[in-house]
């Protein structure tokens, strides 16, 4: 990546004036997966003066500044109680600590890094994305729309004791993810897969019929096998899709065991 | 661009590119204990403080550094050889390339949470790569280091 310019703004008003002169100017979260583009960068925008990187514990709601990293995150006790702790989970198995003190929750966010172990449990999880002038979209509109010349300023997630399930498929502790599966079980269930190896996505079809079935094992058989057989797969040097499609489906078959018991 | 930069509480004025990486910048000011690995926040021999955190500095703007205090193993010498005691005690030590890093990481996780456990302890170094030595007599020396209260 070339970066032509750095600039720690102090106001958020200053970030997006900056950000809309110029369509080569770029937010910076941490900066921890810029060796992952070969993009030129204009100006980099530092946000790290803008006092977003908080994390705000409600009554029912936490409120998470963008810019906090996520080893906050995963230090955080009360995210641990919400969903099973899934993105907890989900954050700890993300290389080491050096590089989790540097991302951060926004940057993994916009970023929408195909790799990302991240947006997978939040798609199933009650959250909300907070945008400066855009206003507030859950993850999974903000995943359907074009990129946002906007800055995202907090994620809202609301507190659940709903039964969670995150697995991360990985060659080595360090590695990106093979495929990762996140379930949720409260009123309804909700499943997501990522790393296919393209952006995670909700599995809204399969949702739809496990939600509509009594579960048993022949409905967590019937949805694994929808998601696995209709899901877009893909092959990369990680992993062929052949063996995506497999693994999703144990993986779901265990989620849903897991979630449902 | 110029930043200022302080480096184990020395502040220097250093002129980097946008887009230089804290781990060259540090090497390039005669930081060379800070080692140069994979250079893609895999290995962990890059680590330094941030504020008293670990981070790799192969990954980190040195533009985002400014106005953060940075630590190298120079900094934290005293608690380096108290640990290098431990390690050598253990035969947990062979070529030394890891070690500045280690000794970082180990001294962040003391700040962090002086009452570790192994398993806690193994966690905390998951980025942190040793190929001489395995990991168990490491851990062992680790939770003397921090059982040591002198």
């Amino acid at each position: 990546m070339n970066i032509g310019n750095y600039v720690k703004v102090k106001s958020i008003e200053e970030a997006y004036n900056l950000l809309q002169e110029d369509k080569d100017n770029l937010i910076v979260g941490g900066g921890a997966w810029l060796k992952q583009t070969n993009k030129n960068v204009k100006t980099m925008i530092d946000l790290e003066r803008c006092n977003l990187n908080q994390i705000t514990e409600n009554k029912d709601t936490l409120v998470i500044g963008s810019m906090t990293t996520l080893r906050d995150l995963e230090c955080n006790k009360s995210l641990k109680e919400i969903d099973g702790g899934i993105l907890v989970k989900a954050i700890s198995g993300i290389m080491g600590v050096s590089i989790r003190n540097i991302a951060t929750i926004g940057g993994s966010i916009v970023g929408r890094y195909s790799f990302s172990d991240i947006l997978t449990p939040l798609l199933v999880m009650d959250c909300t994305l907070e945008f400066f002038k855009d206003g507030s979209m859950t993850i999974q509109e903000f995943l359907s729309t074009k990129k946002l010349n906007d800055i995202l300023l907090n994620i809202t997630i609301k507190k659940s004791n709903n039964k969670g399930y995150f697995y991360a498929m990985k060659k080595t502790s360090l590695d990106f993810a093979v495929i990762n599966v996140a379930i949720t079980k409260g009123k309804t269930i909700s499943i997501a897969v990522g790393a296919r190896p393209s952006v995670a996505a909700l599995q809204t079809e399969a949702m739809d019929y496990i939600n509509n079935e009594q579960v048993n094992t022949e409905a967590i058989d019937k949805t694994a096998s929808m998601i696995s057989s209709q899901t877009k797969f893909g092959s990369n040097a990680k992993a062929s899709e052949e063996y995506r499609r497999s693994i999703t489906n144990t993986y779901i078959k265990r989620g849903l065991k897991e979630v449902t018991s | 661009m110029r930043v200022i930069l302080d480096i184990n509480n020395q502040i220097f004025n250093v002129d980097v590119s946008p887009n230089e990486y804290l781990l060259d910048t540090l090497r390039n000011n005669h930081f060379k204990s800070v080692k140069k690995g994979c250079d893609s926040s895999s290995c962990g021999v890059c680590t330094v403080l941030v504020d008293n955190k670990p981070i790799a500095s192969c990954t980190y703007l040195t533009a985002k550094a400014e106005g953060h205090k940075i630590t190298t193993v120079e900094g934290i010498i005293s608690e380096a050889e108290k640990l290098g005691k431990h390690m050598g005690d253990e035969g947990a030590d062979q070529c030394g390339y890891c070690n500045p890093s280690l000794a970082l990481t180990v001294y962040a996780l003391k700040l962090e949470n002086p009452e570790a456990n192994t398993q806690q302890i193994r966690e905390y170094l998951v980025g942190n790569l040793c190929r001489c030595t395995g990991y168990q007599s490491q851990h062992t020396a680790i939770r003397d280091y921090l059982g040591d209260k002198k």
